[in-house]
């Protein structure tokens, strides 16, 4: 028997939904393999991992909780990634969002009560724009190489980060930290644990779904994203939109950080560069840059991180095994979307069967 | 050159070759004959054939019908390596060097038989002998990205000897050279005949035919039009006559030439490629009026591409003027060229004229998304856009299973429809469209000509790059021919002479001969 691949006339639309399901299957498929390896029972693992992440009220407020980060750093990497511009430096942008919002609630002591979260919010915002929109001017003016560029920033800002809540920003009492934010000050929550970050990545989901699909500006975009010399001869500025998407993603990675500090964290400390920004790009991915797949995307990788918290706690076994979960999920997904441009067909039985 | 013994059998003999190509008709029953000593010029327009049939030569096509023998035996070649084994070695046109690697690891690059830890002294003692032989100058310990063009082509050329190629295959090989690099090229080839060597050369330039080769033979459209001795051409026109051809022209309907108003005007337009300072526009002047079509001649590569794009604010001049209805539009962005009225049909449909993962309506309206026939403010209106694109559906007569349809799943003649449709809708007075018809088949082709005809009817301003004179005689008021990055002449159609404009196509100045 023999497979050949032979192209679609169109993209398939039941494959584009078909695939990332499958992939999800496969991965847990090839989660349990390792699972077995390391002499766990796969389906008690997957149990306890569900029950982990929405067995009670307050599971499901913590799950939550880690959605909001992972969804805005979903959507910021997205929108560069329309314009295959490779952002990996969320991470670097979230950590530069969290520094600018603490900057103000240290030092900007003069505000009103009242002006304080807000005026922290678009610091911290403009932060993140700052160090995303660098890297966007550095490719648009002198092609220097993106990848490397926000990759290379993101070492650059946590260090700094470091350097602030170790020596500079530290609080008189402990050894790291920043003086944590006056109460007033935080972001309230709504729901338990959940906060009313909740609302700012949904409204910011239905804002950028819009100006995505439905602009003259979400139309260049894509343009620009699928074939940047012809969006050109269109009279597209290829320069002025790299740089403005570079803003706004450094800017939503930014508010990522400003919210999460905001209303979890309350300082800048040790472990601020959680990770977000990185599995913000495996939500774009797996989202197809969609921004409302995004939504159910960002709930998976949040499961699966508190999910695997539990796996210590009930089954003692290495909260690792989760990240190997999460790292499995792309791989299939990847290599499965070659389905939606061209179908598999089988060419028939070899006759011989002898050898 | 030498006279050269032609008793033994040819080295190479090429007989009743034919290769198709979807829609194309490349090669048809085409015989060449190579002797050991012999220089051949295969001459021939852009897409006669020539690249084509040395390709099969090379093991790159294989023939549809057709035997080639090798020193008098048939030969089957499968891929470059079968053609080396038989001593036959090609230089194209696009270097295949490795940049950031010596010249002795390029030229044992991908050899087969070299043990595991290839011993680089003695290749580099054999490179060094080889190239003193020969007069090469090339030193096996330079990078190739240090080297200049000139001494890149010689290591290629080297690369092949290092191998033991007998028959080389040149394709235009001195279209990157210095008329200085072309001397010492010549005195090169010189060698390697002395030796029983024997080369084909590919070239539209008539010059260097006179210059290089014992023998000539003519493409055109895929077919063998005449091969002779060089020596028995006694008028370099006999040899343009050969390669444009006289096929009687077919008419189009077209309606009286009344030229209007100035639209499109350059003034000694100079552009520089950065680091070697060439010259790819050199002086460049032109006048483009309302109701007139302005043919381009010459052959690829000669800065037309380069001019349009220029014209269209996609590259940047270093000196002189582009002038729309007498407003100065140099080295302004595309949009700003665009906003003042001008259309652009590209030279390379797929890469630059759509969003190939694009639908077919979204394609169409890139043009005009920005105005207010299709979006409202900043927000683009679908329904409008729907029955925007079935307009231009219907008109253009293009084929498409739908609006949605990814453009890249169309068939080339309607790809270039929509791009068409899309410019020739958004059309504000000028229109330059460059190959327009390339690739496509008689019947799209004939819609593109007739649509540019009714631009011009309609008063506007059409700037049309070809390389088809037939085409340019056809649809044209007017034709300039460039050559070098320059203009060498300006012609009305009425006056012009096929094989003048040939001439002028191959460089050579008029009133020279």
């Amino acid at each position: 028997m023999r497979f050949a691949l032979e192209k679609r006339d169109s993209k398939s639309r039941k494959m584009t939904v078909l695939v990332p399901i499958a992939s999800l299957l496969l991965s847990f498929l090839l989660g349990a393999i390792v699972l077995t390896l390391s002499k766990a029972n796969p389906i008690q693992t997957y149990v306890a991992m569900f029950k982990g992440a929405f067995g009670s009220q307050s599971k499901i407020q913590f799950t939550l909780v880690k959605t909001v980060p992972l969804l805005l750093c979903g959507l910021a990497v997205g929108i560069a990634f329309r314009l295959k511009f490779w952002n990996i430096g969320a991470e670097g942008q979230y950590v530069s969002g969290v520094i600018g919002i603490t900057w103000v609630m240290q030092f900007w002591t003069f505000l009103p009560h009242w002006l304080v979260l807000p005026v922290g919010i678009v610091v911290g915002v403009l932060f993140g724009a700052i160090w995303g929109g660098i890297p966007g001017v550095l490719k648009a003016q002198w092609s220097v190489d993106e990848t490397l560029a926000t990759l290379m920033m993101n070492y650059i800002i946590i260090g700094y980060a470091e350097y602030l809540y170790i020596n500079a920003w530290k609080a008189p009492r402990g050894n790291m930290g920043t003086v944590r934010y006056p109460e007033y000050a935080w972001l309230p929550r709504i729901w338990g644990r959940v906060h009313a970050g909740v609302f700012f990545a949904l409204i910011l989901v239905a804002i950028l779904w819009f100006v995505l699909y439905k602009t003259r500006w979400g139309f260049e975009l894509n343009m620009i994203g699928k074939n940047q010399k012809a969006a050109r001869c269109q009279g597209v500025s290829i320069k002025k939109n790299i740089i403005l998407a570079m803003l706004i993603s450094g800017g939503i990675a930014g508010l990522a950080g400003v919210i999460d500090s905001a209303a979890v964290t309350h300082q800048l400390t040790k472990g601020v560069n959680g990770g977000y920004g990185f599995t913000g790009i495996i939500i774009a991915w797996m989202s197809g840059l969609n921004p409302i797949a995004s939504i159910f995307v960002a709930i998976l990788m949040a499961a699966l991180d508190t999910g695997s918290d539990a796996l210590q706690i009930t089954l003692k076994l290495p909260s690792a095994m989760g990240e190997v979960l999460q790292g499995l999920i792309l791989i299939p997904l990847l290599a499965g979307s070659i389905f939606t441009e061209y179908k598999l067909l089988v060419l028939g039985k070899h006759k011989e069967s002898s050898k | 050159m030498h006279e050269i013994e032609t008793d033994d059998t040819p080295v190479v003999r090429m007989v009743g070759i034919t290769k198709h190509f979807p829609g194309v008709l490349a090669n048809n029953n085409v015989d060449l004959t190579l002797h050991r000593g012999e220089v051949l010029a295969l001459l021939g327009e852009n897409g006669a054939g020539k690249s084509t049939l040395m390709n099969m030569l090379v093991g790159l096509y294989r023939p549809d019908s057709g035997e080639i023998f090798i020193n008098g035996k048939l030969a089957e070649i499968h891929s470059p390596q079968d053609s080396m084994a038989l001593g036959i070695g090609m230089i194209h046109q696009e270097f295949m060097l490795v940049g950031n690697m010596t010249v002795a690891e390029n030229i044992i690059l991908g050899m087969k038989d070299l043990p595991f830890v290839p011993p680089l002294a003695d290749i580099k003692k054999n490179i060094t002998e080889l190239s003193k032989h020969y007069g090469l100058q090339v030193y096996p310990d330079k990078i190739i990205q240090d080297l200049s063009v000139g001494e890149q082509q010689r290591v290629e050329i080297l690369k092949l000897l290092y191998r033991g190629a007998e028959i080389l295959i040149l394709d235009e090989p001195t279209a990157v050279l210095t008329p200085g690099e072309s001397r010492d090229l010549n005195e090169i080839l010189k060698k390697m005949l002395a030796e029983g060597k024997s080369a084909i050369f590919i070239t539209h330039k008539m010059d260097e035919v006179m210059e290089f080769s014992h023998t000539v033979q003519v493409l055109r459209r895929g077919t063998s039009v005449n091969v002779c001795p060089t020596s028995s051409i006694k008028r370099v026109q006999d040899l343009a006559r050969m390669m444009v051809g006289r096929d009687i022209l077919f008419s189009l309907d077209r309606g009286a030439y009344e030229p209007g108003e100035v639209m499109l005007e350059a003034k000694n337009l100079v552009m520089q490629s950065v680091g070697t300072n060439k010259y790819i526009l050199d002086n460049v002047s032109f006048t483009l009026r309302g109701g007139e079509i302005l043919g381009v001649a010459g052959v690829a590569g000669n800065g037309q591409q380069q001019l349009t794009e220029a014209l269209t604010g996609l590259m940047h001049v270093n000196s002189g003027q582009v002038l729309i209805r007498g407003k100065d539009y140099t080295n302004k962005t595309p949009l700003q060229i665009i906003r003042s009225g001008v259309s652009h049909i590209p030279a390379d449909r797929g890469r630059m004229g759509v969003v190939g993962d694009m639908s077919v309506g979204d394609n169409l309206s890139m043009k005009k998304y920005r105005t207010s026939e299709l979006s409202d403010h900043s927000v683009i209106k679908r329904s409008w856009v729907r029955l925007f694109a079935e307009r231009l559906i219907e008109t253009f007569t293009i084929k498409t299973p739908s609006q949605d349809t990814s453009v890249k799943f169309l068939s080339g003649g309607n790809i270039q429809k929509t791009i068409l449709a899309r410019e020739i809708d958004s059309c504000g007075g000028i229109l330059i469209a460059v190959y327009p018809s390339r690739g496509l088949d008689v019947g799209a082709t004939e819609a593109v000509r007739q649509n540019l005809i009714k631009q011009r009817d309609k008063g506007n301003a059409v700037f049309l790059v070809s390389e088809e004179l037939e085409e340019l005689l056809m649809v044209a008021d007017k034709v300039a021919v460039m050559f070098e990055g320059r203009i060498m002449d300006i012609v009305d159609v009425k006056d012009a002479k096929t094989e003048e404009l040939g001439m002028l196509m191959a460089g050579v100045e008029r009133g020279s001969i």
